[in-house]
């Protein structure tokens, strides 16, 4: 790198005091030099069910701001991996390391229940790809959004639910349904909720298993563009696991190909999926039907 | 019929219960608010008519204690009156209907309304001691909960009373909050006696038989009642003074005095009332009372 | 009388030197194509050079190249400072999103942004506040002829002309060093057409370095330097 320019992102972005502005200083996007060390550091992770291998040996490092492609067909492994970062399995091998917001280096799968929990409260979140395992359903949407800040210490009615109303208009749920129990939303409503319910307490890293499955075609057209403006709007990392090609080149920056639980191509997303090197990779690029 | 001839060991438990009640009690005591799980016994009375107290209550006993037993204030109730004498046929020990002659009370579904003292012991009857266990069914997800003090849950169940009632209407069994720790189920008191918990001067044990579950306030535990801050707890207010005492604030029975639907409201702790009424104090109503 | 020197020549802000390419079709029995070979190039700032070629030449493919959108074999492609050869992921978005701009043949449409979103996006990528972001989208779509009323639909109903507009706009909002451009002015009529060779001209005298791929001569020989003929990388 002989160019000494800074590639660094122009963060003239308006009063500090705004969301936008809090979220941005999360955000910087470091230059091809990396000036800011990643947010995760995931190494090794294995993870097997008897002689079967879940996933195998996998690693990739994660920065603000970006999100993590991870598409393989059934039994790839890809699930298996992204619950071994959520912690809802144990691997057997590997490491994760993640950068929380004082910069300090945490080890993810050694440390204590409670550290754990309260990181899944706030910095991490997880979005399932049925709505219903990640919501309250006998809670109203303005309980399940308000929920994370209640537990981890808000106490003001008032303001709770100003904040729930506000996440539901920016997931696009009509705040007067805040009442309203997620039984009588439909599929991409809920799925909308969940987002919602996940993002109100501005994590950094977000988590999601197949966020358009089940989900109607124009349904999902829409949910995926909320979450690009989310995830640039509030400099989210996430890891997005799906088998749609079409998902991962919307909202992915970069791109792990995962077949029989091991990693088989890894890159750039429109590099991996129009110019694809892996015998695998490109029977999966040559599948997918051009519409 | 002497304690002996009974063919009872003293307080009907044999001694190797009361031990371990009294471990369980200890714990309960070291651990404010926390739950201890303990071997509940068969007692001479159905699940859900108060084994939970009266094994306690049985544990706590010595030769000396002068015992009261409430039933939602009143000492004359059928339940009242049979764990009474249940304990004077098994224990010999001396019964009271005055509270602030009594050293141990067991109470169900109230406290009473004289203050206690620090020489005295109350005793709760609870039916379920879980206060989450109406949110989150498991039992092993709400001692994790516990345990992690992770009590979210709970504020949404608050907040959703006020979103669909304007307040929070929980009537009894309040939850609260005990030393900024644990969340506590004060058994099903009403609303209006949950101050009475906060620092009070007396120890509180609580004791649950059929979900074999003990959990106690040591005296001059600070309890807070779960809300808000722009919903602050509110006591609820008596509507009307004690027909029979003119008390404007104890809290009040209803009885229907007539098949016309007419009634009264009177003071649910009957000493507390008889007290009144002999130190002169009269209410509305013409009725001498009990 | 000694005559004064000429200026040393600019550094190449896209420099390609002996570049190969082929493609590895497992999927079709492991058959290997070799598409380019030994390509070279430079662009200086200030610069617009036309890539020339029979069509199936590699045109497109060495652009996808530089724009790191293919992997490159073998040699060296070097745009504003940053090598592209086995660079990794992060280098090349960081490329993309400061120093190297695109304006593709097809316009890929995200079924519900509006086209003055669309063309705001390098901005916002860049950290722009988003209401200057929007002017100066909206600015360029004036600009280019694509009416108020259809900025804040989606494109995709636009008809293809309009569409290509749109996809011109998000290429020039940003000032970047190194634009790369696949055939611009196609499917425009004489007004645009003559806005966008407007634009790369001014695009020119503030030093960018342009490469492009002109189908239309009248307009490579309107705004471009000088002409590389890729049939001379082929193998």
């Amino acid at each position: 790198m002989t160019d000494g320019t800074d590639i660094r992102r122009n963060d003239g972005a308006g009063d500090a005091k705004s969301f936008k502005g809090f979220c941005q200083e999360f955000s910087k996007i470091p230059g091809p030099g990396g000036e800011a060390p990643p947010l995760l550091r995931v190494s090794g992770l294995t993870r097997r069910y008897g002689a079967c291998i879940g996933c195998a040996e996998v690693g990739f490092d994660l920065w603000p701001g970006e999100v993590m492609g991870i598409v393989g067909e059934s039994g790839s492994g890809k699930s298996t991996l992204l619950a071994c970062l959520a912690g809802h399995l144990a691997p057997d091998a590997g490491q994760v390391l993640w950068r929380d917001r004082d910069g300090r280096t945490r080890d993810v799968l050694t440390m204590s229940e409670p550290e754990r929990r309260m990181l899944a409260r706030t910095d991490w979140a997880f979005v399932h790809q049925n709505p219903r395992d990640g919501l309250r359903m006998g809670v109203s949407a303005g309980g399940n959004v308000g929920e994370r800040l209640m537990a981890v210490g808000a106490r003001h009615y008032g303001r709770i639910r100003a904040t729930a109303a506000d996440w539901l208009g920016r997931v696009e749920i009509d705040p007067g349904r805040i009442d309203d129990a997620p039984h009588r939303f439909s599929g991409g409503m809920q799925q909308r909720l969940q987002i919602a319910r996940n993002l109100v307490t501005h994590p950094r890293l977000v988590l999601m298993d197949e966020p358009t499955g089940g989900l109607d075609v124009s349904v999902q057209a829409r949910l995926l563009d909320l979450l690009r403006g989310l995830v640039r709007e509030m400099g989210l990392s996430a890891v997005v696991v799906t088998h749609d090609l079409a998902v991962v080149r919307l909202l992915a920056h970069r791109l792990m190909v995962m077949k029989d639980g091991r990693v088989v191509e890894a890159g750039l997303t429109d590099q991996v999926l129009d110019d694809p090197q892996h015998p695998y990779t490109q029977l999966l690029v040559s599948s997918v039907l051009q519409v | 019929m002497t304690v002996q001839d009974s063919g009872y060991t003293f307080a009907y438990l044999d001694e190797a219960t009361k031990r371990m009640i009294r471990r369980a009690l200890l714990k309960a005591v070291a651990i404010p608010g926390y739950q201890v799980p303990f071997a509940s016994r068969e007692m001479p009375m159905p699940y859900g008519w108060g084994t939970g107290g009266v094994q306690l209550t049985a544990a706590c006993l010595t030769p000396g204690d002068v015992l009261k037993v409430i039933d939602q204030g009143a000492d004359d109730t059928t339940n009242a009156v049979s764990i009474r004498s249940f304990f004077a046929r098994v224990a010999g020990i001396a019964t009271t209907e005055a509270t602030a002659e009594a050293t141990i009370i067991q109470t169900r579904h109230r406290i009473p309304e004289t203050p206690l003292t620090e020489d005295q012991i109350l005793v709760f009857q609870v039916p379920i001691p879980e206060p989450l266990r109406f949110l989150e069914p498991r039992e092993t997800e709400t001692r994790r909960m516990h345990a992690l003090a992770d009590y979210g849950l709970m504020q949404v169940r608050l907040y959703e009373d006020i979103a669909r009632h304007g307040a929070i209407t929980r009537a009894y069994a309040y939850p609260v909050r005990v030393e900024g720790r644990y969340v506590m189920d004060p058994s099903p008191i009403p609303r209006f006696d949950n101050p009475k918990l906060d620092r009070s001067a007396a120890l509180m044990l609580f004791g649950a038989g059929r979900e074999q579950r003990i959990h106690a306030l040591p005296p001059w535990t600070r309890v807070e009642s779960l809300d808000f801050e722009d919903y602050p707890f509110e006591a609820s207010r008596p509507d009307a003074p004690c027909a029979l005492c003119g008390a404007t604030d104890s809290y009040l029975d209803e009885v229907i005095t007539d098949d016309a639907g007419g009634r009264m409201f009177v003071c649910s702790d009957t000493d507390h009332c008889a007290g009144r009424r002999a130190a002169g104090h009269r209410g509305a109503s013409t009725e001498t009372g009990a | 009388m000694n005559a004064p020197l000429d200026p040393p020549p600019a550094p190449a802000v896209i420099d390609v030197r002996d570049v190969a390419k082929s493609f590895t079709l497992h999927t079709q029995g492991g058959a290997v194509i070799e598409v380019m070979r030994g390509a070279a190039l430079q662009v200086r700032a200030g610069e617009c050079v036309a890539l020339t070629g029979a069509s199936g030449a590699g045109k497109s493919t060495l652009m996808r190249m530089i724009w790191g959108n293919y992997r490159i074999a073998a040699g060296s492609i070097r745009v504003a400072g940053v090598e592209l050869a086995g660079a990794d992921a992060r280098t090349v978005l960081a490329l993309r999103r400061d120093r190297l701009g695109h304006v593709s043949q097809f316009l890929r449409v995200v079924p519900r942004v509006p086209a003055r979103e669309v063309v705001a996006e390098p901005l916002l990528g860049l950290g722009c506040p988003r209401d200057e972001a929007l002017s100066r989208a909206e600015a360029l779509l004036a600009r280019l002829g694509i009416p108020p009323a259809l900025w804040g639909l989606s494109p995709t109903t636009f008809s293809g002309g309009e569409q290509q507009r749109v996809n011109i706009a998000r290429g020039f909002v940003h000032p970047f060093p190194a634009l790369l451009l696949d055939e611009p002015t196609a499917s425009l009529d004489g007004g645009n057409r003559a806005t966008v060779l407007d634009l790369i001209r001014e695009a020119r005298a503030r030093g960018a370095a342009i490469l492009g791929i002109f189908h239309d001569a009248a307009a490579r020989a309107e705004v471009c330097d000088r002409e590389v003929d890729v049939g001379g990388f082929t193998p």
